[in-house]
């Protein structure tokens, strides 16, 4: 008796949770994986079974979703890296004990803090053809000007470079945190043992921010397949799909276009990239650089 | 092997003063203590001689040499860090080597350094395990043979013995002390346990508020404290320090009409008594009230009473007393310590 009130109390208390994991992760993510084999319903025309019609049509008939999936691994790999790098470099800079480092480090942080629609106005700024910070400056070392936003060489770069200068100061926070989380004694020993500052950032410091680095390069490669904001607030994703990504084409199929079915293909290749991110952390990477 | 010397060697943090122009000698291959209560500046003292503080006066020489504006590798040291300070992400192998790989000391001697080393401490089972699956025990062994694989000509350890539990620090300290001696080290070690500096040390430098109180073998400055706080930090129970009063006869312990030493002064003194030293009188004697019997095996320890002052007496076997009773003790005039009770100096007995 004593024991199922337990259970019943635990089950309501979990209830909650459990509702809205249900009502909006599983059984959308569910019906999309359905409503894929299936077309997509006009007027007085039902929706019929189509079996895997979609996914062909993906590899063999729509140039635009492989122009974007080329976007985006574009993307992804060129702006995780980068930020990731950067953030390591940030993060050990304002670890050290310099001048105003309180204040490096607000500002390093800023960009992250910045709703993504104020950051993406500042950057329109700076990338106006004309008047443009970007543009001036060119203009005055004599260099043409260049509509950064909208040709199609540079409409994604510069979306990445967004991306980059936002997400830098996001991972920055983690790996401070890891850094400091490092026995200073660990650098005392080390440098007793003759090991300069470098060789013990390469030995020692490194190695140990390897979970961080792996913690954190999950979330960028989750973060770069999920972008839309960024896109939406800066190009629309032109000019001719040329800074379109997965989400925000994702999003026209559904919403713009109406073709619900397709978009329903579509976002279960989102949920494949994701979960195989996810499936090699847990796989292949967290056993192997985890010490404690 | 190099002589140690420290001179006026002075570390200020704004404006206090941890280090107080300590000065003091370690002989070649010998090991001294810096001994002394947390917050006394014997850690800061290390870290200065290690170079991993800068010295805000004084000077350390190594061997004749003055290191005191020297990096720490370039003294020539090793050190045993109380955490040990081993390298988590490395096995124990690497982390006994890491010097000589930094230092690019060739693979052939590294490898043969490793296995002297290992072999010393007996970790040869070990080298492939990580640091977070040994023991306390054998962290300690690890971070001892990182230090000697390096052969430096001097080792320092900070307090390498207080995370390890009772039984296992006994052990430890013998094989330290072992080692040191066999490698013909010179050691210099910081510890607050009075046990450790004790059975360990050549000399002792035993530093309160910064300052050097005494330095000496542990026989001097358990036979002869120079102050008062020598006189009940070390020995196990520490001496009983009783003020004295001016008395008819003499001096006389405060409170009371027990006269302790006839026909001087007593007024500003204060007087010491190991435990060991005082006895039950079977006639005569000082007064006493037994305040506390303790029973502890081989002897028992009684809390005594005299005037305002308490007095601790250590009798062997087991003591039909109770408390309350009123005894008689007796001590050779030889036991007696004598301070001043303004200055905390050593007094001569006259």
């Amino acid at each position: 008796m004593e024991r199922s009130i337990q259970a019943i109390y635990g089950w309501l208390l979990a209830l909650p949770a459990c509702l809205l994991l249900a009502a909006f992760t599983h059984w959308p993510a569910l019906a999309s994986f359905l409503d894929s084999f299936w077309s997509t319903p006009k007027g007085r025309r039902p929706s019929q079974f189509v079996g895997l019609d979609h996914y062909r049509r993906m590899l063999v008939d729509d140039p635009i979703f492989l122009q974007v999936i080329w976007n985006n691994l574009l993307y992804a790999l060129i702006t995780v890296p980068t930020s990731i790098l950067l953030a390591l470099a940030m993060a050990l800079l304002v670890n050290e004990r310099i001048r105003a480092r309180g204040l490096v480090r607000l500002a390093y942080f800023t960009p992250t803090v910045l709703p993504m629609v104020a950051a993406a106005n500042i950057w329109l700024f700076f990338y106006t053809p004309g008047y443009g910070l970007l543009n001036q400056i060119l203009t005055a070392f004599g260099l043409p000007d260049t509509n950064f936003l909208g040709s199609r060489d540079t409409a994604l770069w510069s979306v990445m470079v967004v991306t980059i200068w936002k997400e830098a100061g996001f991972f920055m926070i983690f790996y401070l945190a890891a850094l400091q989380a490092i026995p200073p004694v660990l650098e005392e020993a080390a440098r007793l043992e003759g090991a300069s500052h470098f060789v013990y950032l390469r030995r020692v410091a490194l190695p140990l921010l390897m979970p961080t680095t792996l913690f954190v390069l999950v979330n960028a490669l989750i973060g770069a397949f999920r972008v839309v904001d960024h896109v939406v607030a800066m190009t629309q994703g032109g000019p001719d799909n040329a800074s379109a990504l997965l989400l925000f084409y994702i999003y026209e199929t559904a919403f713009r276009f109406w073709d619900t079915g397709y978009a329903a293909a579509l976002t279960v290749v989102l949920l494949l990239v994701l979960g195989s991110i996810s499936v090699a952390q847990v796989r292949f990477l967290d056993r192997r650089i985890h010490y404690r | 092997m190099p002589e140690v010397r420290i001179e006026r060697l002075a570390k200020r943090f704004g404006t206090t003063v941890a280090v107080d122009e300590v000065s003091f000698t370690v002989e070649n291959g010998s090991l001294a203590v810096l001994l002394g209560p947390s917050g006394c500046g014997k850690s800061t003292t290390l870290r200065l001689v290690a170079g991993l503080e800068t010295a805000s006066g004084g000077r350390i020489l190594v061997d004749g040499r003055d290191v005191t504006g020297l990096p720490p590798p370039a003294r020539g040291l090793a050190m045993v860090f109380q955490s040990y300070a081993l390298f988590p992400h490395l096995d124990v192998a690497r982390n006994i080597t890491f010097g000589l790989e930094v230092r690019r000391v060739p693979k052939a001697e590294r490898a043969a350094r490793l296995r002297e080393a290992a072999a010393l401490l007996g970790l040869e089972g070990l080298l492939h395990r990580k640091p977070s699956e040994l023991s306390g025990g054998q962290q300690q062994r690890v971070a001892l043979a990182r230090a000697i694989v390096a052969q430096a000509r001097l080792c320092l350890m900070d307090e390498p013995l207080s995370n390890l539990d009772a039984k296992l620090r006994q052990e430890m300290r013998k094989e330290i002390r072992e080692l040191q001696r066999r490698l013909g080290m010179t050691m210099l070690y910081v510890t607050h346990d009075q046990v450790e500096a004790m059975t360990m040390a050549d000399r002792i430098v035993l530093l309160k508020d910064g300052r050097v109180e005494q330095v000496g073998t542990p026989a001097e400055l358990y036979a002869k404290p120079a102050t008062l706080f020598a006189a009940a930090f070390l020995g196990t129970p520490p001496m009983s320090l009783l003020a004295l009063e001016d008395g008819p006869e003499g001096a006389v312990v405060a409170g009371s009409d027990v006269c302790v030493l006839p026909g001087r002064p007593g007024r500003g003194r204060v007087l010491g008594l190991r435990p060991e030293s005082v006895r039950l009188a079977r006639e005569g004697g000082h007064r006493a009230v037994i305040e506390s019997v303790e029973f502890l095996g081989a002897d028992s320890h009684l809390a005594c009473r005299i005037g305002r002052e308490r007095l601790l007496v250590r009798a062997s076997g087991h003591l039909d007393l109770s408390t309350g009773a009123e005894i008689g003790l007796a001590w050779p005039e030889s036991a007696v310590h004598l301070f001043d009770a303004g200055s905390g100096r050593r007094l001569e007995v006259v």
